[in-house]
């Protein structure tokens, strides 16, 4: 076995790897860019090379560099973990020149697959199922309606040199064809000066399913089962599970037997995924392959038991599989969230920053039986920096159903907690409680489909609301008798706290009594309806682990005045607990409605003004630029949301801007 | 007999009626409490004891004589706040709109001198249209007898002053005395001359909300100390600001249970400094992660952000902390964070708070601006302020402590008694740039021997470890470890004596 590996990446995929390499007695070796001099890799690591400045074409992706940290270190293998390296022939090769172990498929797998049309058609060959088509040239409309039928409606004419749904048309019968290859013809001879026209089945329904396969260098090759990643923001994945809630077991075989024979085909030895899409009918089709550890590989790690970069370096040592088709079952269910530093309430804009708190749920054996996994390259304190991918973690749930490890990632997105930058774990929670998500019937049109607007928080059920105010009422008693217990009252005359309370959240008010015991606290509603509260929280904890009625509840505490503000579930609430005669005399307090934003244009994320566009008194139309805000060394243009009359602009060129200051006014 | 005892309840309830229930409405309608319901708020349930609650006006003049409503449009008492006991004052706009007369005066005057006698804080809520003019001299007598008693009680007992309504000519003069002043944003107003009779004398068109506004003196008069959204948050703060203070200053600061690791470690403060020094931080993480419980209420915390002031509480017990504020003016001293920060330490000084002080400062802010109003003596109070006081006194310098803001922000020449350095602080008289072209002028043109230079004074001064040889730092800290170790030097400090020679009083250059 190798003695010392060099991990080609960071963030936490080298930190996962230096995992599995420590567990195996392995030295490892990180690189690190001057971004990263203190992070989590390089403090894991056993050794760091420093590898050059901050952008990754100046240090991750520069191959002499890293060959230099290899030579410096003596490293016997590389592991490139995903992205960067991972994929590129002129790096495996130059290993081999060197002589050292690339913890990945050979160099020749690697360019058979890196081109998707020579892929395409190894997997044809290797008789692989591929999205029907014809690449041909069509003559006219009559060979359209021809080719159409052979492929089977529905199909999906496009323009050769298309792009953005320019000349592109779907057809369900002969009709539609004719007349879809026509005005795709003509659209397609405007806009880009070039008719060429292509047509292939369309996908209706389109699920993105993969099939994780292992081979080694003996011509050993299994499949790992598969994972359902349909849940995509603008093709970024961003909620993965195994296994699909959709397969069969037939088709799962089916998939699983020709991902294995497509890896053969091209002497395949190493970790791989062979993505798929995946109809309403359970058809489907070969899409690429990915010739390396993917992002959401704990998932099948979790389900399989199967340690894939354990494997890896094993197969790169020349190891052979120890296990065979017959050995791999599927155990339980796991669903993987991946947090990322990207803000769900500002249409997931980028949020780069310190983490002031980073606290992720305990890894391990859940209090209700699942399991936790989180992979992470931060900590606490730690840098999300603008150079390099937003993800912050890789949060995993195991449990035995589906329905339970969903339950599992509810209570541990809850109880993650993350500050000092905006990251979409109230959308992952959002997901989590999603009725169609819940269900397991989603496509990878899910997340356009269900948040068109974008994401704009969430509304948490009646008996969620419930449970979250006898919560509060619990905890604001708590509040309230430690402040009576301060120094310096008048003797006898101390103050006693009273047991009846109105909790208003979300334009509800419940009026309770709260009954206090040594235990915990029941909670009685004004319809009677009682809930028992048990917790441990004291004033100061920002996370309350109580349990309501015996089921966990995890609450993300903040204070505010007569109140909480809470985080739970996907939910930002401020939830107000006030005595009965506070809150009567609440309701005589004006409603201040929050200033009318709309007239402004409002800075999106804090970055300095690069160009105003117009000038006051300018008239704009929908869509015109107003004005170039560079933040993370990008030019971002900001653009009328509406036609309007620029009244006053209160920032120059050269302003350096805070997130929603105003940059101009309109009328 | 029964009849006696409901003649007292029947009294009662015609006094708590105030100005009766149509005015009582317009109040409301104004999203205003009125008086009663504000000290109701403000003390703990049933708390309160009114005095004087009968008391009537006795002036005879522009048939006043026809209405002489009880109270006299003040409600005064005294009740408890968290069980600890405060006197109030709550001027009631539905009697004759607050308006202040002889008699109303008395009243405040009245809970004034036991509050003084009996060591505990004044509580006043101010919502009165001014003067009662019916009453000519005699108001103006009742203002100068209330401010006699604001002066004498200052730094006696804590004052607070809550503006729920208007307060408009000589009438700010007494909660501008006061310790603390706070405001209700849109239904509150504060000046000397109102926006009508601005516009006659100096032709200004300008709105009382403008003027005089929550957030012109939050922001840009620093009048007032804060402002909140209504008046049931304002005076559900101001119950959390009393919980903070003393009740005079006869008395030790509060303290209360505490849920809080006393040694707890924050490993993130280890990478709370950037690497780059001109980079900026927030110094409120700091702050957050050194106090129990993530608990700290800021003080003027909109103006001359530069500088942080606000209370905490170590171990329960209350402490005043002062910051630079590197996220503001690169954390710089001026005229208004001089005189902010300068305040505050007064105002712990009279009362018995320890203070804890946290340094990041390049010094103060160069500039015609602030030359020409005075940044010498401004300056100077935030330096006279330290140096007078006696409470526990505990820095840490996190970054840079440059030139005379270093010996401002209570170092260890100013009786600092335990004076900390994070492992990146920079003690200098500047930063290396700007030394070393005083200290090599000549080689300015030379980029490369400049760079050298800067190199070694860096090198030598870019550090803790120079002050820490001559002993004006006591001790180097891990940041991860510093709430536990200011907490121990609190600790440590708790019967600390030193009092200064007798005066009648200083001379701070005001």
């Amino acid at each position: 076995m190798f003695k010392k590996i060099l991990i080609a990446n960071r963030g936490e995929i080298a930190c996962r790897v230096i995992k599995s390499a420590r567990k195996m007695g392995i030295k490892t070796v990180a690189v690190y860019s001057d971004a990263d001099a203190q992070a989590l890799h390089v403090r894991m690591a056993d050794e760091a090379v420093h590898i050059g400045p901050p952008p990754a074409n100046q240090s991750y992706i520069v191959i002499d560099k890293i060959m230099d940290a290899i030579r410096q270190t003596g490293a016997e293998a590389v592991h490139p973990g995903y992205g960067f390296l991972s994929e590129n022939k002129l790096f495996a090769e130059a290993l081999e020149k060197e002589g050292v172990a690339f913890i990945g498929p050979p160099s020749g797998a690697i360019e058979a697959m890196g081109d998707k049309i020579t892929s395409k058609k190894l997997a044809q060959e290797a008789g692989v199922s591929t999205v029907p088509g014809y690449m041909g040239l069509i003559e006219d409309a009559d060979e359209a309606v021809k080719i159409s039928d052979q492929i089977g409606y529905p199909v999906m004419i496009k323009a050769s040199a298309g792009g953005g749904g320019k000349g592109m048309r779907i057809a369900w019968n002969a009709e539609e064809a004719r007349e879809g290859f026509q005005s795709s013809k003509n659209e397609a001879a405007n806009s880009f000066g070039d008719d060429r026209i292509f047509i292939e089945k369309f996908v209706t329904q389109p699920r993105h399913i993969e099939i994780q396969v292992l081979a080694d260098k003996h011509g050993n090759c299994v499949y790992l089962n598969e994972r359902e990643c349909s849940i995509q923001r603008r093709n970024q994945k961003v909620i993965e599970e195994a296994p699909s809630p959709f397969l069969d077991p037939e088709t799962r075989r089916a998939m699983g037997e020709q991902a294995v024979a497509l890896a053969k085909a091209v002497d395949y030895a190493s970790a791989g995924t062979v993505e798929f899409i995946v109809d309403g009918e359970k058809n489907f089709y070969f899409l690429e392959m990915n010739t390396r550890l993917q992002v959401e590989h704990p998932v099948t790690e979790l389900i399989t038991g199967i340690d894939l970069v354990e494997q890896m370096i094993r197969v790169a040592d020349g190891e052979t599989l120890p296990f065979a088709q017959g050995d791999i079952g599927i155990n339980g269910w796991a669903i993987e969230s991946r947090l990322y530093a990207e803000d769900p309430y500002r249409n997931f804009l980028p949020s780069i920053g310190r983490l002031t708190r980073y606290r992720p749920p305990v890894e391990g054996q859940s209090a209700t039986g699942g399991i936790v996994r989180n992979d992470t390259g931060v900590f606490e304190g730690g840098e999300i920096s603008m150079f390099y991918d937003p993800m912050i973690a890789k949060l995993c749930t195991w449990a035995p159903t589906r329905e339970e490890a969903i339950e599992e990632m509810r209570l541990a997105l809850d109880t993650f907690e993350v500050e000092g930058i905006g990251h979409n774990l109230p959308f992952c929670a959002a997901v989590m409680d999603h009725e169609r998500f819940v269900t397991g019937n989603i496509t990878t049109a899910f997340i356009a489909e269900e948040y068109p607007e974008g994401f704009e928080g969430v509304t948490l059920s009646k008996h969620m609301l419930r449970k979250v105010a006898a919560a509060t009422a619990a905890m604001e008693r708590v509040a309230e008798i430690r402040r009576t217990k301060i120094s310096g009252t008048l003797g006898n005359h101390e103050r006693m706290v009273g047991t009846d309370w109105v909790v208003s959240l979300q334009g509800d008010d419940y009026p309770v009594t709260v009954k206090a015991d040594k235990q915990g606290s029941t909670i009685v509603f004004e319809d009677g309806d009682a809930m028992r509260v048990e917790s441990d929280w004291t004033p100061g904890d920002q996370l309350a682990k109580l349990t309501v009625d015996g089921a966990p509840l995890v609450l993300k505490v903040g204070k505010i005045p007569l109140g909480f503000r809470i985080r739970v579930r996907g939910a930002d609430l401020k939830v107000h607990v006030r005595t009965p005669r506070q809150f009567e005399l609440s309701q005589l307090m004006p409603v201040k409605l929050p200033p009318d934003t709309s007239k402004f244009l409002l800075c999106p994320m804090p970055g300095l003004v690069v160009k105003i566009s117009v000038e006051e008194g300018q008239e704009v139309q929908e869509g015109q630029a107003l004005a170039t805000v560079e933040a993370m060394k990008m030019e971002n243009i900001l653009r009328a949301e509406r036609k309007g009359m620029v009244k006053k602009i209160n920032a120059e060129a050269g302003a350096s801007l805070a997130v929603d200051d105003i940059i101009m006014e309109f009328e | 007999m029964r009849d006696i005892l409901n003649e007292l309840e029947e009294r009662r309830a015609q006094a708590r009626l105030g100005g009766g229930e149509k005015r009582i409405e317009a109040q409301h309608k104004k999203g205003k409490l009125t008086a009663r319901e504000r000290v109701e708020l403000l003390l703990d349930e049933g708390s309160f004891e009114e005095f004087d609650m009968f008391k009537t006006h006795r002036c005879a003049d522009f048939g006043m004589e026809e209405s002489k409503p009880y109270g006299d449009g003040v409600v005064t008492g005294w009740g408890t706040v968290n069980g600890r006991m405060v006197y109030v004052f709550s001027q009631d706009f539905t009697v004759f709109g607050g308006s202040l007369s002889e008699t109303h005066a008395e009243k405040i005057c009245k809970i004034m001198d036991m509050a003084v006698q009996n060591g505990a804080p004044v509580i006043g809520i101010n919502d009165s249209g001014g003067a009662r003019i019916q009453e000519g001299v005699a108001s103006l007598a009742g203002y100068a007898d209330v401010f006699q008693r604001n002066i004498m009680a200052s730094g006696v007992v804590p004052q607070i002053s809550l503006i729920m309504g208007p307060c408009a000519g000589g009438a700010v003069y007494s909660p501008a005395m006061t310790d603390f002043i706070f405001m209700v944003k849109d239904s509150s107003y504060m000046f000397v001359t109102g926006p009508d009779v601005v516009k006659t004398v100096t032709n200004e068109i300008v709105t009382a909300e403008e003027l005089g506004g929550a957030t012109t003196h939050t922001k840009k008069s620093s009048v007032a100390d804060g402002a909140y959204e209504n008046d049931v948050e304002a005076l559900y703060e101001t119950r959390r600001l009393i919980d903070f203070l003393p009740l005079s200053n006869r008395e030790k600061a509060p303290v209360r249970p505490f849920f809080d690791e006393v040694d707890r470690v924050e490993a993130s403060l280890d990478t709370l400094v950037p690497a780059n020094p001109n980079t900026p931080y927030d110094m409120k993480e700091l702050i957050l992660k050194v106090a129990d419980e993530g608990d700290f209420f800021e003080i003027q915390k909109d103006f001359a952000a530069n500088i942080i002031t606000g209370f905490i509480r170590l171990e329960g017990q209350t402490v005043g902390v002062v910051a630079n504020q590197p996220m503001v003016l690169a954390g710089c001293l001026d005229i208004d964070s001089s005189r902010k920060a300068a305040r505050f330490v007064r105002f712990c000084d009279a009362f018995e708070i320890p203070i804890l002080t946290l340094v990041d400062v390049p010094g103060f802010l160069p500039g015609t601006s602030q030359e020409y109003n005075g940044v010498i003596k401004h300056g100077a109070k935030l330096l006279f302020a330290y140096g007078e006081a006696t409470v526990p006194k505990v820095t840490v310098i996190t970054r840079k402590a440059y030139g005379g803001a270093y010996d401002v922000m209570s170092s260890k020449h100013l009786r600092g008694d335990f004076n900390y350095a994070w492992p990146t602080a920079e003690i200098a008289v500047m930063g290396a740039k700007g030394a070393v072209e005083i200290l090599y002028r000549s080689e300015l043109g030379d980029a490369e021997k400049i760079a050298a230079r800067t190199k070694n004074y860096e090198d030598r001064f870019a550090n803790p470890f120079v002050a820490a040889e001559k002993g004006f730092i006591d001790e180097v800290i891990q940041p991860r470890s510093t709430r536990r170790r200011v907490a121990r030097a609190f600790a440590a400090l708790r019967s600390k004596k030193l009092s200064n020679p007798w005066k009648k009083h200083d001379n701070i250059p005001l």
